[in-house]
């Protein structure tokens, strides 16, 4: 593991930020818990509390109509924002997401 | 009794074929009429039966125990965080946060998922597949018929109904409606009444969201426009309460008793102030009190609803009011007595407060309310009718319905159409009144409850209708888009039509003064001409009795004197007679008489 590898991490999270109209990128690990937020910790706290129950009952859904099949992306269009929500779990079962939400005019 | 008959057949001949042949009908067994067995019956006649073709068939119902569902929220609060990390303490936060940070998993999946999001999110940079092409398409919905439906019904949860007296929609946005329950009935009210009034979410029809808890049952409630957690009510008994939602169930403030309303309090509205706390109220105890909710000990100016002082001394009862925020020191009173009164609150003297009534309703006006398009013309609800007035004609009505079967009960202007209004009725129907379209009846009627409305309000946005029962049923309309979009040219025609109305009442109402006028000059000019006949025939016949008076003592006069000539010359006749012959006496005296008579007949003559 080397140093270049968690710094080129933050740059992808960095540029996600950069892109035109995102707010805010949030990390959530298995315990939703954020590991890097760019928004304030009670925003932060909010939209984990959300998007957990949300891609939960998502993925349960999309494995309900095909085991084989699982959750890619959740993008939730709203009036103001989209939110977008990426799932994924790891090969020893720890799930992370990344949550980005973005606004448009 | 069996009747047997034997057949015979010879051994031999059993199988043998057979040999059918013709022969004549032969009697085997006669069995003669028992009459001794006729006696066990009795005879039917006419004799019926029953007939049923069709399948028997049964109906049975079955309902369902309701299933009630109940809402719930989750308060997400910070976690997560593993035992020997304290959440508070920033070092150790930022410490864990590093060292999943270096997690190689972490960085894997940071990767695979950034990729992924960048690509949405460049995505939704490089085309916005969601862009609404056509903006201002105007839905023409003037073809449909209008309509409304039923999407919620709200039931008073207690045992006991009473009646929905007031509703008050939630200022921001319209979620929620706050219902005031309490039995107006004189002495109906028993010590066992829930006092309880709710505040309903307009999804939820199961379970209200929070109940107001009085002291006594709520008449009338009101939102305050300019915070939506305060709400003013007004008791059955007449005292003013004011709740915060977010305080609970029960009231922060309440007057006393000694300064409150006698009455129950019918109507009580926020004024447009800059601290957004000031309302005002009315009962019909005839007064009209303004508060301040931040010290409600007592009433900041009160009214007496008298408009008449020398005439009537007697306050009118209040039972409704308006108030419209962009004339802030007008406001009207519907009263009991059937006139709305028109009053200006900065006047200096009270009886200046009354400006003017507008009385033409035979019973309590339950609703007056100003045009929101066109505030001069006002709505006045009442006895069997609603009618619409101008503030410049005070004896008549500009507009009006045509007298109903049954009693109207509340009433009040759509706020997105200046033409259309609602009126609820006795019967339990609402109407919809669309001026433009039809005048003699309302475009829309719809039987909402068998039971009577009491009260109705419109949200404000004009799509949905809440009216209130008798019996404490809520049902929640919503308006078909013709009727909630305000039309083309709806506005000019609209004020083309009051002020053509205004016109012609004026015209009437001219015309009618100077025929009254004419009328009372007219009446004014028989009367002193009549007068004047009388006099001179009173003359003229004093006169011709005087005349005729005279005439006849003339007449009387005459005869008199001639009589007493006669009467003198027939004296001096007997005198010389008595000198002379017997007969001669006799026989000049009978000529004598004849020529008296002659003279006498001669004398009128003379």
């Amino acid at each position: 593991m080397s140093s270049t590898d968690t710094s080129h991490a933050g740059e992808i999270l960095d540029r996600i930020q950069h892109h035109k109209g995102v707010r805010g990128v949030i990390v959530v690990n298995s315990d939703s818990m954020s590991v890097r937020s760019t928004l304030d910790n009670s925003a932060t706290v909010q939209y984990i509390g959300m998007a957990k129950t949300l891609t939960t009952m998502s993925r349960s859904l999309v494995r309900d109509i095909n085991p084989q099949d699982d959750l890619a992306i959740l993008r939730v269009r709203t009036k103001k924002s989209e939110i977008i929500i990426a799932p994924e779990r790891t090969a020893d079962d720890r799930e992370y997401q990344v949550i980005a939400i973005q606004d448009y005019e | 009794m069996e009747i047997v008959y034997v057949y015979t057949k010879k051994r031999n001949e059993f199988g043998r074929q057979c040999n059918f042949s013709d022969r004549q009908a032969e009697l085997h067994v006669d069995i003669p009429p028992d009459e001794k067995l006729a006696g066990d019956y009795i005879e039917r006649n006419p004799c019926d039966t029953g007939i049923q073709c069709s399948q028997e068939m049964s109906e049975h119902e079955l309902n369902t125990e309701r299933f009630e569902t109940e809402s719930r929220g989750i308060n997400h609060v910070e976690g997560g965080w593993p035992k020997d990390v304290n959440p508070a303490e920033v070092e150790q936060t930022i410490r864990f946060r590093k060292k999943v940070e270096k997690d190689e998993n972490y960085i894997n999946i940071i990767q695979q998922l950034g990729s992924v999001m960048e690509h949405c999110i460049q995505q939704n940079n490089a085309i916005d597949i969601y862009e609404t092409y056509f903006h201002d398409i105007e839905s023409d919905s003037s073809g449909e018929p209008p309509s409304a439906k039923t999407i919620n019904v709200f039931r008073d949860p207690n045992e006991r109904k009473r009646t929905a007296t007031s509703l008050s929609w939630y200022p921001d946005g319209a979620r929620k409606l706050a219902v005031s329950y309490s039995i107006l009935e004189f002495q109906k009210s028993q010590s066992d009444t829930p006092m309880d009034s709710y505040i309903w979410d307009i999804e939820n029809p199961n379970k209200p969201e929070l109940a107001l808890k009085p002291v006594s049952p709520l008449v009338c409630l009101e939102y305050n426009p300019k915070d939506p957690h305060i709400l003013i009510a007004g008791c059955y008994n007449g005292q003013i309460g004011f709740w915060d939602t977010r305080k609970g169930s029960h009231p922060v403030e309440v007057t006393p008793i000694e300064k409150s309303h006698r009455d129950p309090v019918y109507k009580g509205i926020f004024l447009q102030s800059k601290t957004g706390t000031e309302c005002f109220t009315t009962s019909t105890d005839g007064q009209v009190l303004w508060w301040d909710i931040r010290k409600l000990g007592e009433p900041t100016e009160s009214l007496l609803l008298v408009p008449n002082p020398k005439e009537n001394p007697r306050p009118m009862g209040g039972m409704s009011l308006e108030y419209e925020p962009t004339m802030p020191t007008k406001f009207m009173v519907g009263t009991e007595q059937g006139s709305v009164l028109l009053c200006n609150r900065k006047a200096k003297t009270p009886s200046d407060k009354i400006v003017c009534s507008f009385t033409q309703h035979y019973g309590p006006v339950y609703a007056v309310q100003r045009n929101p398009f066109f505030p001069k013309q006002f709505l006045s609800v009442g006895d069997w009718g609603a009618r619409i007035w101008s503030e410049d004609l005070r004896d008549s009505a500009i507009m009006w319905t045509r007298e109903n079967m049954s009693y109207m009960t509340d009433g009040c202007w759509s706020p997105v159409r200046p033409a259309v209004f609602f009126t609820t009725k006795m019967n339990g129907t609402v109407d919809v009144w669309d001026y433009l379209f039809k005048q003699n009846d309302p475009t829309l009627s719809i039987q909402v409850c068998d039971e009577a409305l009491n009260s109705l309000r419109v949200q404000d946005q004009g799509r949905l209708v809440a009216c209130g029962s008798h019996a404490g049923t809520v049902t929640l309309l919503e308006l078909s888009d013709g009727l909630c979009n305000i039309q083309r040219n709806e506005k000019s025609s609209v004020n083309a039509m009051f002020e053509r109305e205004t016109k012609r009442e004026k015209i009437l109402e001219t015309r009618h003064r100077e025929m009254k006028l004419k009328e009372r000059s007219k009446s004014q000019q028989e009367k002193d001409d009549a007068e004047k006949q009388d006099e001179e025939s009173e003359e003229d016949l004093i006169q011709k009795a005087e005349a005729d008076f005279f005439a006849v003592i003339e007449a009387e006069m005459k005869i008199r004197d001639t009589k007493e000539k006669q009467q003198m010359e027939s004296l001096k006749q007997m005198n010389k007679t008595l000198t002379g012959d017997g007969n001669q006496v006799n026989n000049m005296n009978e000529e004598l008489l004849e020529k008296d008579e002659d003279e006498v007949a001669q004398s009128p003559r003379v």
